[in-house]
């Protein structure tokens, strides 16, 4: 039932996401919160950890999820549900793609899409930053040193993202910079 | 066989996914070995971005399709998708177990805060890319509001943007004709 469930859900996420890399984010989040397959904590360090090796976001996430619910099997099976959708929409496309392309159809739908996902991905933005700027939920005492150190780590990474520095660069530091400051307060390690 | 090579290692070097591929595939798929043009990569980009799915996915699918039919395709896709497949399964078991370390604990407590910078980054990309409009807008808003606010499913968001742009262009085509 793990295996079915694994691909069917991460078939339906293959068939939903327009645009690749974090258009997915949102219908991630949505699945690992609905289903409770892992704290949201731990799909923010696996972005992280998808920034810094090869492939594509979607390949690495349905990897990574079926791989913790289901082991390899359960890897194989979320990996083949993201794939396949795209995969058969192609084979379809390809040969009339000319015609696809012009659809004044197409072109409405894009032109909808785009921003929908947009909208999605500030949603999913505004619950992650809600999990790692304040993982106890909000309260006075959630505005302890750990939350000024995340507050200081993320605006100064988003500083050097906007100038276009490598992801991979920015996601070093900030891991130095929690290191350093975890070492420097005694923060506690969760 | 060649297919499958040549996305294995456009999988294997490709970091962040996604647009980072389109420049491998190029050196690849066209100057390389010239199975298709500069104009076509084009097209894949276009249609890739418009239908559902990863970029990488449909790129190897249209490409490995056009060269040699269904079975080029399956060669091209599983070789794009391999290295990921490995590389994660076999760091995901690592993972766990890493992060009962202190200095790991505190290296993923920074590097949280600053996935959040590299996703708003994504999202200003994604900004820059709709039309200037104020349907845009609008449907930024209604999309952000239903999935922060009323907890609507994302695939619902989806389905509603696209009838929406569709509903709209429908009307703009008759307003057009008028």
């Amino acid at each position: 039932m793990t295996y079915l469930d694994l691909f069917w859900t991460f078939f339906k996420i293959g068939a939903f996401t327009f645009g690749g890399g974090y258009a997915m984010l949102p219908l991630i989040q949505n699945a690992v919160e609905s289903r409770g397959w892992m704290p949201l904590s731990d799909l923010i360090d696996f972005i992280a950890v998808s920034e810094s090796t090869p492939g594509p976001f979607a390949v690495n996430a349905a990897t990574y999820v079926g791989m913790v619910r289901g082991g390899i099997p359960g890897a194989a099976c979320a990996t083949l549900g993201v794939v396949l959708p795209s995969f058969l929409i192609i084979l379809l496309v390809a040969k009339g793609y000319e015609a696809y392309k012009k659809s004044r159809l197409v072109k409405g739908m894009m032109a909808g899409l785009k921003p929908a996902v947009v909208g999605l991905i500030a949603s999913a933005l505004l619950s992650l930053g809600r999990a790692v700027f304040f993982p106890g939920g909000v309260s006075a005492s959630a505005f302890s040193a750990a939350f000024w150190v995340s507050a200081g780590i993320a605006g100064l990474t988003l500083l050097l993202a906007l100038k276009k520095k490598h992801p991979i660069l920015l996601i070093a530091l900030s891991a130095g910079l929690g290191i350093a400051a975890g070492y420097a307060l005694g923060l506690p390690a969760a | 066989m060649q297919l499958f090579f040549a996305f294995l290692k456009i999988g294997a070097f490709t970091f962040g996914g996604g647009y980072a591929m389109i420049p491998l595939i190029q050196r690849e798929a066209g100057e390389n070995r010239h199975w298709i043009s500069e104009e076509e990569l084009l097209e894949i980009v276009a249609i890739a971005e418009s239908t559902p799915g990863p970029i990488a996915i449909n790129a190897a699918t249209f490409i490995g399709k056009k060269t040699a039919g269904v079975w080029g395709a399956v060669c091209a896709t599983l070789g794009v998708v391999l290295p990921s497949f490995v590389i994660i399964a076999a760091l995901s078991a690592v993972l766990r177990s890493f992060r009962s370390v202190r200095a790991v604990a505190y290296a993923f407590f920074g590097i949280r805060a600053g996935v959040l910078a590299l996703i708003a980054r994504a999202l200003v990309t994604l900004v820059k890319k709709c039309p200037r409009r104020a349907f845009s807008y609008a449907v930024m808003a209604a999309a952000f509001a239903s999935a922060a606010f009323f907890r609507v499913s994302a695939i619902w968001v989806v389905l509603c943007g696209a009838a929406l742009g569709i509903a709209a262009a429908l009307l703009g085509k008759e307003a057009e004709e008028a």
